[in-house]
């Protein structure tokens, strides 16, 4: 007796050929840019350079600029910081868990993932380099380098410090991770190409792969160990990130449940800006086929999970503050929620843990409309999260004469949107000069989960 | 390298027709060169008898480097050449290493592995690679035989290269200094 399992849905819709794959990704790298491109890519470059403004009112005049006071020392700045290098968690962990895990619906999204992951780390190292005040000579505070100022090192005691080397090691391994993926496709890009000059640059970029079976071995093992160094890699960032706060001593702060509940929160809004870029990709680029309603759809599965890990943070945070006994603690708490910044913990609450929960209605999950609405108020959700837990933890410290509120100057916003300008400039170029999918990874499911297959 | 290197390339559609294909030609005692691929083919390097690759060797050693380094780094800094009471801690606090340590070692190991593997590719901007076929990049696999290495005459490779279903065979010489 013989058994069949069920037909799996294909994962690449629309009878595609190997040789489809090829032109449909690559038409988008060869064909003039269209108007649409251009009117976004000249809307971000605005964004972009309104916000160089104010990063240069910043530097010449100090981080006075900013709406810090005595009280609340740490706002915008920060919130900015962990909301991007959060994003930036959607890329490595989709191409380095899900390899692991052998999801292969992985294979659509993973090149646009983990570009969007390098532009946010970049997005984020803004921060805590404009912070510094004087960039130029940030360089000795950060890195453990040999200097003039006595043999002053940096204090490994710091998370700050393990912050440094938590993002740019982060940074580095997402990036040689997502350029290894590029060569074979690089190549694909460079052998179609007509003109000498993207011959040659696509050439240069392509490192001279050439497709042998010997170089695709060593290919597949080298990505295999990537994504088990990149695994505890992704997990370990974000930790970093929170012990920034963890191992204070700011009531609201210092708790033990930080380190999951922020990697948790990194994969929510990871996940959500992917949603959100893939949708309009999708839509301009005519990839219907190849991000499916079921690639959108175990996206959304992803955020209800990592949406619903961090409610149940949300509500552990406010049991265990009550439960401690610690007057400060359940203070800090009570404050959150019904003190003068409630509409933000309202805003974190909404937008984090009830929106997401939408999604158990299939019809929601697989409705390209409400998924892209709902994307963007996770995002904005966990743009709250930050600014609750940063500045609510602040404002109100320890001597009720030196409580304040934060106020956020243009200075504030202008380095913000200098953010959004840097991101969407870079992802522009990227999805015009860059194949958007992996061709080669894609071409080698479409035998088995194409639909032409049994 | 050699110059005049003459190959006889045949051209595969599909890639389980390519495995059984190797698997007969070598059995024939035709030498493969080598096969090229738009993507990587499960079970290529079983057919081929290609041995796993020990890159992940590599990043486990380059991994080793990483952690010493780090600790020699941490410990030097911390312990020996400026020492500092920092929060009542020991001059070397290992449990505040641990972070560094952990990211140094993810960070060489990936650098020194993806960078063997470019140098034992052969894989680098300036290099100039042997291009059989433009399709090879594109949907098809390709078969390179190379007539230095096999005694066999050109009719008979061409015949049991189509037999086992290749869709094209075709020659390529390369003038290579």
């Amino acid at each position: 007796m013989s058994s069949e399992s069920v037909i799996r849905e294909p994962l690449i819709t629309g009878g595609k050929t190997v040789h489809d794959v090829t032109e449909d990704i690559s038409r988008r790298v060869e064909e003039k840019p269209t108007k649409l491109w251009m009117l976004a890519m000249t809307i971000s470059l605005g964004l972009f350079a309104v916000g160089a403004y104010t990063v240069f009112l910043l530097l010449w005049h100090g981080v006075g600029m900013w709406g810090l006071n005595k009280t609340v020392g740490w706002a915008w700045d920060i919130t900015n910081f962990v909301w991007w290098v959060g994003i930036g968690h959607a890329g490595t962990l989709i191409s380095a868990i899900l390899l692991l895990f052998r999801q292969r619906w992985r294979m659509s999204i993973n090149r646009a993932a983990e570009a969007m992951t390098i532009f946010a780390v970049i997005c984020a190292l803004q921060f805590p380099i404009l912070h510094t005040g004087r960039p130029w000579l940030a360089i000795y505070w950060m890195f453990p380098l040999p200097n003039t100022f006595g043999s002053l090192w940096v204090n490994f005691n710091s998370p700050l410090l393990w912050d440094v080397f938590a993002i740019s090691t982060y940074f580095l391994v997402s990036l040689i991770f997502w350029y290894i993926g590029l060569i074979p496709d690089f190549a694909t890009i460079r052998d179609r190409a007509r003109n000498k000059i993207s011959k040659s640059i696509y050439g240069a970029l392509s490192f001279g792969w050439d497709g042998a079976a010997k170089t695709w071995s060593r290919y597949e093992t080298v990505a295999l160990v990537l994504a088990g160094l990149a695994t505890p890699l992704v997990l370990s960032v974000h930790t970093i990130v929170s012990m920034d706060f963890a191992t204070s001593v700011i009531p609201g702060w210092h708790t033990t449940i930080f380190p999951p509940y922020f990697v948790a929160g990194a994969i929510f809004s990871g996940f959500a800006m992917v949603l959100t870029l893939m949708i309009v990709t999708r839509k301009v680029y005519k990839l219907e086929d190849y991000i499916t309603i079921q690639h959108l759809e175990m996206m959304n599965i992803v955020i209800i999970i990592t949406g619903s890990i961090v409610g149940v943070a949300y509500l552990t945070e406010l049991f265990i503050a009550w439960y401690s006994g610690v007057e400060a603690e359940q203070y800090a708490f009570l404050n959150r929620a019904t003190g003068p910044y409630w509409w933000a913990y309202a805003a974190m609450m909404t937008c984090n843990v009830v929106s997401p929960q939408l999604f158990w209605f299939k019809k929601i999950r697989t409705n390209i409309a409400a998924t892209f609405v709902l994307s963007i108020v996770v995002n904005i959700g966990m743009w709250f999260e930050r600014f609750v837990i940063i500045v609510t933890s602040l404002h109100r410290d320890f001597l009720p004469s030196s409580w304040a509120m934060f106020y956020p100057t243009f200075v504030d916003v202008g380095v913000y949107v200098f953010t959004f300008g840097l991101f969407f400039t870079c992802f522009f170029l990227f999805a015009k000069f860059f194949p958007v999918i992996n061709m080669a990874e894609v071409k080698s499911i479409i035998k088995t989960t194409g639909e032409k297959a049994k | 390298m050699m110059s005049n290197t003459k190959f006889i390339l045949g051209v595969y559609e599909d890639e389980d027709i390519l495995l059984s294909a190797i698997t007969n030609i070598r059995t024939a005692g035709v030498k493969i060169h080598e096969v090229y691929s738009p993507f990587p083919v499960h079970g290529i390097d079983d057919v081929l008898g290609y041995k796993r690759s020990k890159l992940s060797i590599v990043a486990f050693l380059f991994g080793v480097l990483g952690t010493s380094l780090a600790l020699t780094m941490q410990i030097g800094m911390m312990g020996v050449d400026w020492p500092m009471i920092i929060g009542g801690k020991d001059f070397i606090p290992y449990p505040s290493f641990v972070p560094v340590i952990f990211e140094l070692t993810v960070l060489l190991a990936a650098y020194g592995m993806c960078f063997t593997f470019f140098i034992v590719s052969d894989l680098k901007p300036w290099a100039k690679p042997r291009i059989f076929d433009l399709r090879i990049t594109d949907d098809k696999h390709v078969m390179a035989i190379d007539l230095d290495q096999n005694k066999i005459d050109v009719a008979k490779i061409d015949k049991i290269l189509k037999d086992n279903g290749a869709s094209e065979v075709n020659q390529k010489t390369f003038d290579e200094a």
